[in-house]
């Protein structure tokens, strides 16, 4: 699907680029897109690799661990492909709740543990996982306990409620997050996500 | 909502620092080497953050090109008359197809509707729950996956997209709910 999305934005973008005239900033933006890539990852090395040594202390210290017991009951039910004494439930539990409280420059590094985590119980590498797109959807959906960004933007903006949307949030995100769990669920059973190597299907009937 | 806020915002300055203080100190009474284990933990920061850097290419550069050719106005200004059915502002319609693309694409696009119809109209409340109802579903796609080197992404476009469309649905709904 995303081999489909991916040459259908690079080509729509062209076409219509060439329609309108805008072809220069089309060309204009790849290349600053490209820089930005690097630039983020880059940037992410640092925080990453203090993140990934404090989580080291934590799964060391049995943290992680605890943390892990803490919530099985809850993550049985949402990742049953994973042992309920595997490090890689603390690690979500810290990447969601850090996400949930704004925390960006925690909840990324902490996510991409867990991701590492989930990966070594991947059978086949390059595919993702059932279990991996649950909890990427639960990231792309994230609720947002209180958005900073967008309260700072409305206080210069001249609200006289910068706060009131703070509930609204809340119930959108909270709605997004119940949809992306339950999308991640029943397309996971579709035929046509279905992964085509032999490890998936092992992993699916292991499930 | 104030206090609401200010719990939330309490718990989000301490849980680090805590973490911090806590979790060596743990480490230590377990007698766990924290300095040597920290950086035994940390080496693999670099390899992570570089993994990253293909996938996080072809994704923005897609994106990137997509939004500066002028192609989502122009898919606006088809969509609009179906999202009218549903009473979605067409004005805040360009803000919500950008959610799942750029995350500071949509800021743009909400802080400049704000600006034009006031932070304390519907359209600009509206579209500040836009923004914080989802996270940018390309952009942590290809974070969290390429951190791992994961090309076949199976159904989790569709599941990210799904929940997008949900979380500006109900955007909609409890804007209308809350504030008319």
């Amino acid at each position: 699907m995303l081999n489909y999305i991916w040459m259908g934005l690079m080509a729509i973008a062209v076409i219509v680029g060439a329609f309108t005239g805008r072809l220069p900033e089309v060309t204009e933006a790849a290349f600053n897109m490209a820089a930005l890539g690097v630039t983020i990852a880059l940037d992410l090395i640092g925080i990453m690799a203090l993140w990934l040594g404090m989580m080291r202390l934590a799964e060391k210290a049995g943290v992680i661990r605890w943390l892990a017991w803490l919530i099985r009951p809850i993550m049985k039910r949402l990742f049953p492909e994973i042992p309920s004494d595997h490090p890689a439930i603390g690690s979500m539990l810290m990447n969601i709740s850090a996400s949930w409280l704004g925390l960006g420059n925690a909840a990324t590094p902490l996510g991409l543990k867990a991701m590492e985590e989930l990966q070594e119980l991947n059978p086949e590498k390059e595919t993702a996982s059932n279990s991996q797109v649950l909890f990427l959807a639960i990231n792309t959906a994230s609720i947002t306990l209180v958005p900073t960004t967008i309260i700072a933007v409305r206080i210069a903006a001249g609200s006289a409620a910068p706060l009131e949307i703070i509930g609204t949030t809340i119930f959108a995100s909270g709605c997004a997050t119940v949809v992306a769990i339950l999308a991640a669920k029943l397309y996971a059973r579709l035929p046509w996500f279905r992964a085509r190597q032999l490890g998936e299907e092992v992993n699916n009937g292991a499930a | 909502m104030e206090l609401l806020k200010n719990v939330i915002q309490s718990i989000s300055v301490y849980a680090i620092p805590l973490f911090f203080l806590l979790v060596p100190i743990l480490a230590i009474v377990k007698r766990v080497k924290v300095y040597e284990e920290f950086v035994e933990g940390a080496k693999d920061g670099f390899k992570v953050a570089i993994r990253i850097i293909p996938y996080l290419v072809a994704i923005l550069v897609a994106i990137g090109m997509f939004r500066a050719s002028g192609a989502l106005e122009l898919l606006t200004g088809w969509i609009a008359p179906l999202t009218d059915l549903i009473g979605l502002p067409a004005e805040a319609l360009p803000a919500a197809m950008m959610r799942p693309l750029s995350g500071s694409g949509t800021l743009g696009l909400v802080t400049e509707l704000m600006n034009q119809h006031g932070a304390d109209s519907f359209i600009g409340r509206f579209a500040s729950t836009i923004y914080g109802s989802t996270e940018t579903t390309f952009y942590v796609l290809a974070v969290y996956f390429g951190s791992v080197g994961i090309k076949r992404t199976r159904h989790a476009i569709a599941a990210g997209l799904t929940a997008d469309l949900a979380g500006i649905l109900a955007a909609l709904f409890i804007c209308r709910v809350m504030f008319g």
